[in-house]
C-alpha cells in the first residue's frame, strides 16, 4: 500500500471521485492550472480537463453560490475556499441556502456540495490564516462538518463527503498536511511516512461520516479531540502519565455521541481539546452532552483546553496554541479533583 | 514641502458635503418621474442576438418598448405573437391580480400571517414563463407569481402554502409565498435577498458543463442589486459565459427606499452590465410584448453559447411592499396612477382590442370567471384549514434537515412526542 501525506491523500480522493463520477467538479481560487496553493488539486486539471477542475474569481460568496446552483442542477461540486478564515463572505450562502435548501423546499432541491478548506493554526499564520471556525458551522442546522487527522481518514472521509447528498464543510488541518504535529514546535518536523495513518489505498474506499475513532485506549480519563489536536493529545497524554483514552471525533456533525458516552462512562473523566477559542467553542457543546449523558459516571468536572478568547495572534503563536503541556496539566487536574 | 501642501491647506478648502439621494416626491407632493428615460415605443434598434457586447452599449440607456400609447405593436422588437398567445398572457396576468387581491384580504382577515402582491408587475413573470421552455429554470423573487400561473400551477396549492395548512406542499416550513415548484421550473424561494441570483449562474454553468440545452433565468429587485450576490452573479456569468438571463425588476421601490438609494440616481440598472462585458437591455416591464421580445433575444443568445444578458425591467410597484407595509407613509398616494408606463393588463387588453381579438365584454367575463376560480380554490383551502386551524403533521418539522435524520433530530422528535 502506498505511503501518502495528507495532501496526496486528499488529491487521491478527488482523483478517484473525478474518475468515477462525471458530475464531480472541482473549483476555487488557484485550484486549476496551478493545482492549489497547498497542491491538493495538483494535476487534476491536466488529467481530467479544464471543465472538471478550474479557477474561479476571488469571490467566496460566488464560489459557494455557483456550487449550490450546480448541486441543484444535479452535479456534485467540490469547491475550495483557500483558507477557512476566508469562508465568511460565503457564510450567507452556506447558512441561509446550502444548509436550508432541502428543508425549505420540502425535499425538492438539495445541495450535495463538499466545501474543502484548510483551517487551523500552528503555522505562524496570524489572524487570517489560522482560525478554526468549526463551532460556527456546528450551530447551523443542515450542515455537516468533517475534520480528518491523518492521510487515511482524509481520503476516506473526503470520498464519503463527496458522495453524501447533504452539504459538507470539510476542514483540512493545514498544520498536518505534510506530517503529524504534536505541538512540540521546538523539535524536528516529522513526515507522514513514519506515522500511522499514512498507508493509503490507491483506489476507492470511504471512512463513514459520523463515526469517531478511538486512537488510544485508556482507563482513567477520556480526551476528545480532532484535527491537529489529535496528535497534540497523544503527546500530552504521554507527558501526563495519565492512562487516558483518546477519541478522534473525525465528524463534528454528525457527532458520534455513542462512542463518546461509552468512553466517558468507562473512564469517569473527560478533557476536551481544540484550537478554536474556548467561549462558544465546540467544546462547550461536547461538555454539555457529556454532562447530560454521563453525569452519574463523572468523577470530576469536565476540562476544556482551547485557544484563548482572543483573535489568533502572530508573535504569540505558541502562547496561544493549546500544546501538549496544557493538556497534560488539565489531565492531571481532572485526576486530582 | 511638497507642492500639494503649499496652498494653505485644509482651512482654505470648501467643506465636503454628504449626498443622500431623495425621491422626486414624498406624500402630499405631485408624483414626478422626470429622472427616468422613457423612449418612445419602437424607437430602440434590435441588433442580432449574436452581436458583440461593445456594439450595443447604448441599449442600457434606452427603453425597449413595443406597445405604443394607442396599443399598437410597433418597431423592431415586436415579437409578432398570435392572438391566442396574447389572450393567454392576458388571462395569466389577470388571474395573478385577482388571486393576490383575494389573498391580501385573506391576510387582513387573519387567515394567514403574511402576503405580498405583485400588482403592476404581472407582465414580467407571465411573458418570461411562457416564452421559455418548461425545463428551463427560474430563480425567482417573491414577486413573480405570474410565472407559476403561466405554467398552470394549481391555485389550490398556492392557497394551501399561504395558509400553511395540512396540504401545504412545503409542509408548513416556509413563510407564505416563498414557494418551491421544481416541476414548474421554479426554484425554491428564500427570504435572503439576492442569494439565488448567483445560484442561477451556477445552475446555468452546470447545464453548459453537461452539454445540455437548458438555460436559467434569475430575478432580483432594484434594491437587491446592492447586495454582493448581484456583483458575484454578474462576474461569474461573464467569466464563464453562463447561459443565464439575469433580470432586475426595477419597480422603483425597495420597501420605503426609492431606486436612487440602490444606486440608480444617475444611471440605469441595465448599464451595470457594461462593466462586466455582457449585454444590458432596459425594457418596459409593463409591456408584455417587450418583455417577451427581450427575453427571446437573451434566450437565443444564451442558447447559442454567447452567454448571459442583464435585463432591467422598468416597472412600478403599485401595491405596498407587503401586508406589513403602508406606502402612503413614504410616497405620494397617487404615484401608481401617475406611472408613465401604465398598467400591464390594461395595455395588453387595449392592444388585443385594437387588433379585434378581444373586447371589453369578454374581458369582464374573463375576470368574473377568474374570480370564481380563485374563490373556489380559496374556499377549498379554507376547508382544509387556514393558519392555526390546520397544519401538516408536526413530525414534518424534523424531516428534510438532512437526507437522513441524525440522532439529534430523532431524539428531539421523540422529546416532542411526535
Amino acid at each position: 500500500m502506498p505511503k501518502m501525506d495528507m495532501i496526496q491523500a486528499l488529491n487521491s480522493a478527488l482523483d478517484v471521485k473525478m474518475s468515477q463520477d462525471p458530475d464531480v467538479v472541482v473549483f476555487g481560487e488557484d485550484v486549476g492550472y496551478f493545482g492549489g496553493v497547498f497542491r491538493v488539486t495538483d494535476g487534476l486539471q491536466r488529467k481530467h480537463g479544464l471543465k472538471r477542475c478550474f479557477d474561479t474569481p476571488i469571490s467566496e460568496g460566488g464560489i459557494i453560490a455557483t456550487a449550490i446552483g450546480m448541486g441543484a442542477y444535479g452535479l456534485r461540486p467540490v469547491p475550495e475556499i483557500q483558507f477557512a478564515d476566508y469562508i465568511l463572505p460565503a457564510f450567507d450562502q452556506l447558512v441561509s441556502e446550502a444548509a436550508r435548501l432541502r428543508y425549505r423546499s420540502g425535499g425538492e432541491f438539495w445541495a450535495p456540495i463538499t466545501v474543502r478548506s484548510p483551517y487551523g493554526g500552528g503555522i505562524f499564520g496570524g489572524q487570517t490564516h489560522s482560525q478554526s471556525p468549526e463551532a460556527i458551522f456546528a450551530h447551523v442546522t443542515g450542515l455537516k462538518t468533517v475534520i480528518p487527522s491523518n492521510p487515511y481518514d482524509a481520503k476516506g472521509l473526503l470520498i464519503a463527503a463527496i458522495e453524501d447528498d447533504d452539504p459538507v464543510i470539510f476542514l483540512e488541518p493545514k498544520r498536518i498536511y505534510n506530517g503529524p504535529f504534536d505541538g512540540h514546535h521546538d523539535r524536528a518536523l516529522k513526515t507522514w511516512a513514519e506515522a500511522p495513518g499514512s498507508d493509503v489505498p490507491e483506489g476507492h474506499y470511504t471512512v463513514p461520516l459520523g463515526k469517531a475513532a478511538v486512537v488510544r485506549e485508556g482507563r482513567e480519563a477520556t480526551v476528545l479531540a480532532y484535527g491537529t489536536m489529535v496528535h497534540v493529545a497523544k503527546s500530552g497524554i504521554e507527558e501526563s502519565g495519565v492512562d487516558a483514552e483518546l477519541i478522534d471525533l473525525r465528524s463534528i456533525v454528525p457527532l458520534d455521541i455513542d462512542t463518546i458516552v461509552a468512553s466517558v462512562k468507562k473512564t469517569g473523566r473527560c478533557v476536551i481539546l481544540h484550537e478554536a477559542s474556548r467561549f462558544g467553542g465546540f467544546g462547550g457543546e461536547l461538555s454539555a452532552l457529556v454532562q447530560e449523558r454521563c453525569f452519574y459516571h463523572l468523577k470530576s468536572p469536565i476540562g476544556r483546553v482551547a485557544g484563548w478568547d482572543t483573535p489568533y495572534p502572530h508573535a504569540f503563536e505558541w502562547d496561544y496554541f493549546p500544546g501538549p503541556s496544557r493538556l497534560a496539566a488539565a489531565l492531571k487536574r481532572v485526576m486530582e479533583d | 514641502m511638497s507642492p500639494h501642501n503649499q496652498s494653505g491647506g485644509a482651512a482654505d478648502r470648501p467643506p465636503l458635503t454628504l449626498h443622500i439621494p431623495e425621491p422626486a416626491a414624498r406624500p402630499g407632493e405631485t408624483p414626478r418621474f422626470d429622472h427616468l428615460t422613457f423612449s418612445p415605443a419602437g424607437s430602440i434598434r434590435r441588433p442580432d442576438p449574436g452581436v458583440a457586447e461593445p456594439e450595443i452599449r447604448d441599449l442600457p440607456y434606452g427603453l425597449i418598448r413595443v406597445l405604443d400609447d394607442q396599443g399598437q405593436a410597433v418597431g423592431p422588437w415586436d415579437p409578432g405573437l398570435d392572438a391566442e398567445t396574447l389572450r393567454r398572457g392576458l388571462k395569466v396576468m389577470a388571474q395573478a391580480r385577482v388571486f393576490e387581491d383575494r389573498m391580501f384580504r385573506a391576510q387582513r382577515q387573519g387567515k394567514t400571517s403574511f402576503f405580498m402582491k405583485s400588482t403592476g408587475e404581472e407582465a414580467i413573470g407571465a411573458a418570461q414563463s411562457m416564452m421559455l421552455d418548461r425545463d428551463d429554470m427560474c430563480f425567482p423573487t417573491y414577486r413573480v407569481l405570474s410565472w407559476l400561473l403561466a405554467r398552470d400551477y394549481p391555485v389550490i396549492d398556492l392557497v394551501n402554502q399561504i395558509f400553511s395548512n395540512a396540504r401545504d406542499p412545503l409542509k408548513g416550513r416556509q413563510l407564505p409565498i416563498l414557494y418551491s415548484a421544481r416541476k414548474y421550473g421554479f426554484y425554491s424561494l428564500s427570504g435572503n435577498l439576492g442569494t439565488r441570483f448567483s445560484q442561477a449562474v451556477g445552475w446555468a454553468m452546470a447545464s453548459a458543463y453537461r452539454g445540455d440545452t437548458r438555460i436559467a433565468l434569475a430575478y432580483v429587485g432594484d434594491g437587491t442589486t446592492a447586495e454582493g450576490d448581484f456583483h458575484e452573479a454578474l462576474t461569474f456569468a461573464a467569466v464563464y459565459r453562463a447561459p443565464v438571463i439575469l433580470c432586475v425588476t426595477n419597480n422603483q421601490w425597495a420597501i420605503s427606499s426609492f431606486s436612487g438609494i440602490a444606486g440608480a440616481e444617475t444611471t440605469t440598472f441595465a448599464a451595470k452590465a457594461i462593466a462586466y462585458g455582457i449585454p444590458g437591455l432596459r425594457v418596459d416591464g409593463n409591456d408584455f410584448l417587450a418583455v417577451w421580445a427581450a427575453t427571446a433575444w437573451a434566450a437565443e443568445r444564451a442558447r447559442t453559447n454567447k452567454g448571459a444578458t442583464l435585463i432591467e425591467f422598468v416597472t412600478y410597484r403599485a401595491a405596498g411592499h407587503s401586508t406589513s407595509d403602508d406606502p402612503t407613509k413614504y410616497r405620494p398616494m397617487d404615484e401608481a396612477a401617475a406611472w408613465p408606463l401604465g398598467d400591464p393588463i390594461e395595455r395588453l387588453k387595449t392592444h388585443l382590442i385594437a387588433r379585434g381579438e378581444w373586447s371589453a365584454e369578454r374581458h369582464t367575463q374573463m375576470e368574473a370567471e377568474l374570480a370564481e376560480g380563485v374563490r373556489a380554490a380559496v374556499k377549498e383551502g379554507e376547508g382544509i384549514g387556514t393558519l392555526g386551524q390546520s397544519k401538516p403533521p408536526v413530525s414534518q418539522m424534523f424531516e428534510d434537515v438532512f437526507k437522513e435524520p441524525d440522532w439529534r433530530v430523532l431524539e428531539q422528535r421523540r422529546e416532542l412526542g411526535v
